[in-house]
């Protein structure tokens, strides 16, 4: 029975909220700014630069009107029945941000940053990218509102997602790889880190996920929460109560607090997060900070990390380059230790079998990140049983991971 | 009194600057971190920063953050380096013996190893002080506090993007000394340094009694000497650690006299000239 609050149309996110940040940017006691002083003018200019964009009801509506004309918004809420059979217990909603213009979740922040860029009077946009979403947003952003771009992406990366690589260059981005360390996503972030250190007068760092210093998980999170709010209206209208539960994968945690944020106040909605568990559970395996680190500090933000005992970061695996990263957003951290938030890994055997069942059962490529949120939505729709309804975010298409599936089964595209 | 403190007393009455070299311990090997110290020590160098390897360093160039790197990969760990300082300490080498020597070290690592565990050993080790270079003054506060009562000083970084309200702030808060970086970005040697250096380093003089260190940049005898007009002390980083990016397949000896050579000519650009 649904409780008569939960059926207002009154968001959460126009009450007051409990989760902060505060002025120094904590969630309880995670997150702050633990960045180098070269920086810390630039992230205040962001943070009142935000602010006042924000409060301006233009920056609002041009906001909207590139998310409904340009993007496609709302993405659709989509009841997938064979899914639901196949999963065989509670019906299966997703939410469908892979059908986004570049097709995932990224551009919602992505053009919500360049139009603060713009604003603040910067001519450049920096960014990193995992899987190449982001950065493929970001380039996309950057072509429309005339703003120079580059982007850092790992080696490794590169190789694994050239698809995307191609098409940020086709938008005149410039891709610069990045061979340090593990050549991945902390890589990338290190790098666009180091660049904005001698450049942010002239330059804005777009991150990507709600991760990074102060305020970037505010910013990120609020652009994000457009996936919740429209979830959240979508199931009441077509299923007339709230969700039971609502999944999502978890790398730095931007599609995951996009659509967590607006329930967070809904306190029979259950919220999990679905984080890479790679091939195994020993450090260098997987990429599940939430499950197996602790907290510490890394990319300017207090969090969970995956460090060894001198703080050093470790080495992370996944399948998935979006979720091959050993932190996570601050406010996660603070979800999970409210208990607000429950957090599981999925293996990369379980991802690749939930992509192969969401092709085969509904005709729809999931990336390999949002296969990690299919996996673990079978499964908690199986515990929930009929009568439930669960929603599984859906953050992006998986075109750009063929080569990479193709590889893995050992049957190449020429 | 602290180490730092006390050179700078006896600096100030000789009309003397600083010259700060920056080694990265356990690049390309302890031992020869360890040997280095004494020898640039007697070579010329007033006090050490010791760079802590770190696996993601933000504000490092990519000299030290490859640096950082060699030294991790050898299985460098925070404990080996306290070692290393500790012994060079209880040898009581007479060059060694009251030089300072602050730790450049991530929060990361003093988070993770834990604030009061982490300054008990730093200060066992003989460290006079510590430059966090991510833990701007906001966060700062509790290890300030726990620093100073070990008689460790919190030395805190003001940047040509410091606004300056804030730099005065972070002047109140500082201890030891300031470190001054000379240019908005990250560490390794610059060809030019932006010409409102000096004027800035001259305004912060007005807001302060301690030390101004300058560093960032700095790599050559002419860009000490001319930095000596105006600072306390000049931080040599990117350009030493370069000379060392290949000491692993050269006899240690010759690596620790070609550092004690560079160091000796950015120590005699320091002496006043006739």
């Amino acid at each position: 029975m649904p409780a008569p609050a939960s059926t207002s149309s009154e968001t959460p996110a126009s009450r007051s909220i409990a989760t902060g940040p505060d002025a120094l940017g904590r969630f309880g006691a995670f997150g702050g700014r633990f960045v180098p002083e070269t920086l810390m003018d630039s992230l205040n200019q962001l943070a009142e630069a935000y602010e006042e964009a924000k409060a301006d009801p233009e920056f609002v509506r041009e906001l909207e009107y590139y998310w409904r004309d340009y993007v496609g918004r709302p993405s659709p809420l989509y009841r997938a029945e064979r899914l639901s059979k196949f999963a065989g217990g509670a019906e299966i909603y997703l939410k469908r941000e892979d059908l986004n213009h570049t097709g995932a979740h990224k551009i919602n922040n992505a053009i919500g940053q360049v139009m603060i860029a713009r604003r603040m009077g910067k001519k450049r946009v920096i960014a990193e990218t995992g899987a190449g979403q982001h950065g493929v947003a970001t380039a996309t952003a950057c072509a429309l509102f005339g703003l120079s771009c580059t982007i850092y992406m790992g080696e490794e990366d590169i190789r694994r997602q050239k698809l995307n690589v191609f098409n940020m260059r086709t938008m005149g981005a410039t891709v610069v790889p990045v061979g340090s360390g593990s050549k991945t996503l902390r890589d990338a972030c290190n790098e666009a880190f180091r660049d904005w250190m001698g450049s942010s007068r002239e330059t804005h760092y777009t991150i990507g996920s709600v991760v990074g210093p102060h305020p970037f998980p505010l910013i990120v999170r609020e652009f994000q929460s457009v996936i919740g709010r429209e979830a959240r209206a979508q199931v009441l209208e077509k299923a007339g109560r709230l969700p039971d539960a609502v999944v999502a994968c978890v790398g730095g945690g931007s599609n995951a607090a996009g659509i967590f944020y607006p329930f967070i106040n809904d306190a029979d909605v259950e919220l999990i997060g679905a984080e890479a568990g790679g091939r195994g559970g020993k450090p260098g395996d997987h990429a599940a900070s939430l499950t197996q680190g602790a907290p510490g500090v890394l990319h300017g933000s207090y969090s969970y990390v995956l460090q060894d005992d001198d703080g050093q970061t470790q080495d992370v695996h996944s399948i998935s380059a979006g979720l091959d990263y050993p932190g996570v957003g601050p406010e996660h951290a603070y979800w999970k230790d409210l208990g607000r938030v429950r957090y599981e890994s999925v293996t990369d055997a379980e991802a690749l079998d939930a992509y192969a069942a969401v092709a085969r059962h509904e005709g729809i490529l999931p990336a390999l990140e949002s296969s990690h949120a299919l996996a673990q939505g079978f499964k908690e729709a199986a515990r929930l049983g009929p009568g439930k309804i669960l929603i599984v975010n859906l953050s992006g298409r998986g075109d750009k991971d063929a080569f990479e599936v193709a590889r893995l089964r050992g049957e190449p595209i020429h | 009194m602290n180490r730092i403190d006390a050179l700078f007393a006896r600096l100030k009455s000789e009309d003397r600057r600083a010259l700060m070299p920056f080694l990265t311990a356990g690049d390309p090997d302890l031992a020869t971190t360890a040997a280095l110290i004494p020898e640039l020590a007697r070579r010329g160098a007033d006090v050490f920063e010791i760079g802590i390897p770190y696996s993601d360093p933000v504000a490092d160039g990519p000299v030290i953050a490859a640096s950082f790197h060699r030294a991790l990969v050898q299985g460098v760990r925070v404990a080996h380096v306290f070692q290393t300082l500790r012994a060079l300490r209880a040898e009581k080498d007479a060059t060694v013996g009251e030089t300072p020597m602050v730790a450049m070290v991530s929060y990361s690592i003093v988070n993770k190893i834990g604030v009061d565990g982490f300054l008990d050993d730093a200060a066992a080790a003989g460290l006079d002080g510590l430059i966090v270079p991510d833990l701007p003054v906001e966060e700062s506060t509790p290890l300030a506090e726990k620093a100073g009562r070990r008689d460790l000083k919190l030395i805190q970084l003001i940047t040509p993007a410091t606004p300056r309200p804030r730099a005065a702030e972070i002047a109140r808060l500082a201890t030891g000394f300031i470190y001054y970086v000379s240019v908005a970005g990250t560490t390794g040697e610059r060809k030019a340094l932006p010409e409102d250096l000096k004027e800035n380093v001259a305004w912060l003089r007005t807001q302060t009694e301690l030390p101004i260190c300058i560093g960032f940049g700095i790599g050559s005898p002419s860009q000490v000497r001319e930095l000596a007009e105006v600072a306390d002390g000049l931080i040599v980083g990117s350009a030493l650690i370069r000379r060392l990016a290949d000491a692993a397949n050269r006899a240690r000896a010759d690596v620790v006299k070609e550092a004690g050579d560079f160091v000796g000519d950015l120590a005699a650009a320091l002496r006043p000239g006739p």
